[in-house]
């Protein structure tokens, strides 16, 4: 019993850290990018689009939709490391 | 053909695949009813959660806000994207594992507290009825442009539409209807986008077209020219905004987490089979939604500069039928003030002749651009697909607020399923007729209460659900305290700021600006009060003692995603 808690507090701590570093990146991405340093970014160009305007318009929407997606990477690898995915249901019930 | 046999023929067959899916999908049980058995896979729910998301307000709205706003409307752009964000990372994934139907559901629970499940229920109740009201509208704007009945008649047919598929399908009729609907509006707005973009840059993806050159010859960027002109005609230039950065900043954070605490969208993650598969799905709803999403700013940018090269300095003898049809309605003013004839567009409302709503932007976009009829009768086909797909959506919670969280959960515990399912029916339908009551005479200020509603869910459950699961010793007293405390505070802002109730009526509210609390609008303010409520929440909860040791327990299961591969029940 002692194990399996302690194997739940290793857990959740991981998932608690890859919580913090994604949003971090959030973060950035929209208030950072997209509004606090919007005006310094503007300054460069890519195409037609300033970068600062691009990335509160288009990029911090590719960067949402990439953090979903290696977030359920990463918790499904923990998952498994921990044995928590459904295809060991039996042993750890 | 002409537009009109067009649209006749595309809303006829996409309510004609509605009607068979509730046919098809008709529920004998709560749980189907509630949350459509718990068995809907990844990539149907992440549609319906899409399309589910995706209202009127996205579809109509949106990018003709952004047209006249230009960076400014990059709030919702980054607001109604990123939400999804904290939705996925903090909230489903748990959601899921506890397992049960409604939102109210796990706050009654975690809190150990029929006091927190009510405060829930209002607040999902005054949540989703102040949203469902702009929904309808949306459907009688469309019906009446479009078909040319009155828009009463057309939120009548929307009406009896979506209380056939949700009342006899519930959940399980609304999710795979959704699916449909999110195939439709998707298609709906993409073709008109694609089309105008190689109209105009030559490039076939929007997103890329609005950052190319114009295909006119000039070699000039499409921004940089929408710039300029914009700049000639007094306006903000586009890429530039006029809200203050602290505005901006509070305007997104407040929509980001007023979409990860709307009852409608949480509760879709309840249907899938296991932990593994919310997370899944909401990353597929968030590749579906960006999209469109991304697509919209590309659409404004075409629609504005194409707006302006139209009517410009141009006279108004000449101007094109879509001009014409949209003045009938009311949405498009020109009066000649200066009596020359042409059409002066400018930002000094003193000399401008030109009042566009921008509404119908996205909706005139096509006419506009001179495309072929089939793809205007389209986008009336996909505006309809998504105010019916939301509609949908927040009736189930409506009718689960009431039948589930209500009847069951405090008066009637010992209900049987059979007439916890009636109530259910009979509460869907009640809701549908208050919602087509406000559709059609709608309060002079549906925008600014659906401002109101992101506001409310940021202000109220977010901070108790986060708090929920990641904070096992919260209590009850910190949490009630801290959502009456989050929604009281959200209301009279945005009574005092927004519809100046303390201040002789609507007419003060424009001169109330420079009293905004630390600059920031009653859009923003949700972002405000969510940190007192969690500040009230984790102050109360300190002074008082910790919950008990079975819901401490609670959260610990939660938070192991194992296990959730069935339900409860089974």
């Amino acid at each position: 019993m002692t194990s399996e808690k302690q194997k739940a507090t290793a857990y959740w701590k991981e998932n608690i850290r890859y919580l913090i570093i994604l949003l971090v990146i959030w973060f950035l991405v929209s208030y950072g990018a997209g509004i606090l340093f919007k005006d310094a970014l503007d300054q460069f160009q890519i195409a037609g689009f300033k970068l600062g305007f691009w990335f509160a318009q288009q990029g911090s929407i590719y960067v949402f939709v990439i953090l979903i997606f290696i977030y359920v990477r990463l918790m499904n690898k923990l998952d498994k490391k921990y044995g928590y995915n459904a295809d060991s249901k039996n042993k750890t019930s | 053909m002409s537009v009109q046999i067009w649209t006749y023929i595309l809303i006829g067959l996409t309510f004609a695949v509605y009607i068979g899916i509730a046919l098809w999908s008709k529920v004998s049980t709560t749980k189907d009813f509630y949350v459509a058995g718990g068995g809907v896979s990844p990539w149907a729910n992440g549609m319906a959660t899409a399309a589910d998301w995706m209202s009127a307000a996205s579809f109509i709205s949106m990018a003709g806000i952004i047209s006249f706003s230009g960076y400014d409307g990059s709030v919702y752009l980054m607001g109604w994207t990123g939400g999804y964000v904290l939705l996925a990372l903090l909230l489903a994934p748990y959601l899921r594992k506890f397992g049960k139907f409604t939102v109210p559901d796990f706050i009654g629970e975690r809190y150990y507290s029929k006091t927190a499940r009510i405060v829930a229920v209002i607040c999902a109740l005054l949540v989703s009825f102040t949203y469902v009201a702009g929904q309808m509208r949306g459907v009688g704007v469309v019906f009446s442009r479009f078909l040319e009945v009155d828009i009463n008649t057309g939120v009548f047919i929307g009406m009896i539409i979506v209380l056939f598929y949700a009342v006899v399908g519930g959940m399980k009729g609304i999710t795979y209807t959704q699916v449909a609907q999110y195939c439709v509006l998707i298609f709906a707005f993409m073709v008109p986008a694609i089309f105008i973009s190689i109209q105009m840059t030559g490039n076939p993806i929007p997103q890329l077209g609005m950052g190319s050159t114009l295909n006119d010859g000039s070699g000039m960027y499409l921004i940089e020219k929408l710039n300029g002109l914009s700049t000639e005609l007094g306006f903000t230039e586009y890429t530039s905004g006029t809200k203050s950065k602290l505005d901006v900043f509070a305007i997104t954070l407040a929509l980001m987490v007023g979409t990860a605490g709307l009852p409608h969208v949480i509760v879709r993650f309840f249907t899938v089979k296991c932990v593994k598969d919310a997370r899944k799905s909401a990353g597929i709803a968030l590749l579906l939604i960006a999209i469109l999403y991304t697509t919209a700013p590309a659409v404004a940018v075409f629609a504005r500069t194409n707006l302006i090269k139209t009517v410009s300095n141009q006279p108004y003898s000449e101007m094109p039928l879509w001009f014409k049809n949209w003045e009938t309605t009311g949405l498009l003013q020109f009066e000649d003030k200066n009596k020359d004839g042409n059409i002066q567009y400018v930002a000094n409302p003193a000399i401008n002749e030109l009042t566009v709503d921008r509404d119908i932007m996205v909706l005139a976009n096509p006419e506009i651009a001179k495309l072929p009829a089939w793809v205007i009768a389209l986008v009336a086909a996909g505006g309809l697909a998504a105010a019916l797909s939301t509609a949908a959506g927040l009736l189930l919670v409506i009718s689960s607020s009431i039948s589930h969280d209500l009847i069951k959960s405090i008066f009637n515990p010992n209900i049987s399923e059979k007439s916890e399912l009636r109530y259910a029916r009979i509460s869907s339908t009640i809701a549908v007729i208050i919602a087509g009551y406000f559709g059609i005479n709608p309060p002079g200020f549906v925008a600014a209460v659906v401002a109101l509603a992101f506001g409310l869910a940021a202000a109220s459950f977010f901070p108790a659900i986060v708090l929920g699961i990641f904070y096992k010793r919260m209590n009850k007293e910190g949490a009630i305290a801290g959502m009456v405390v989050g929604i009281l505070l959200m209301l009279y802002y945005m009574l005092k700021f927004k519809f100046g109730i303390f201040d002789g009526g609507k007419s003060a509210v424009n001169g109330l600006a420079k009293d905004w609390w630390f600059g920031i609008s009653p859009e923003g303010f949700g972002a405000v009060a969510m940190l007192v409520n969690f500040i009230v929440s984790l102050a109360i909860n300190s002074i008082t003692s910790p919950p008990p040791a079975d819901v401490q327990e609670m959260v610990e299961t939660i938070r192991l995603p194992n296990n959730a591969g069935v339900n409860s029940d089974h």
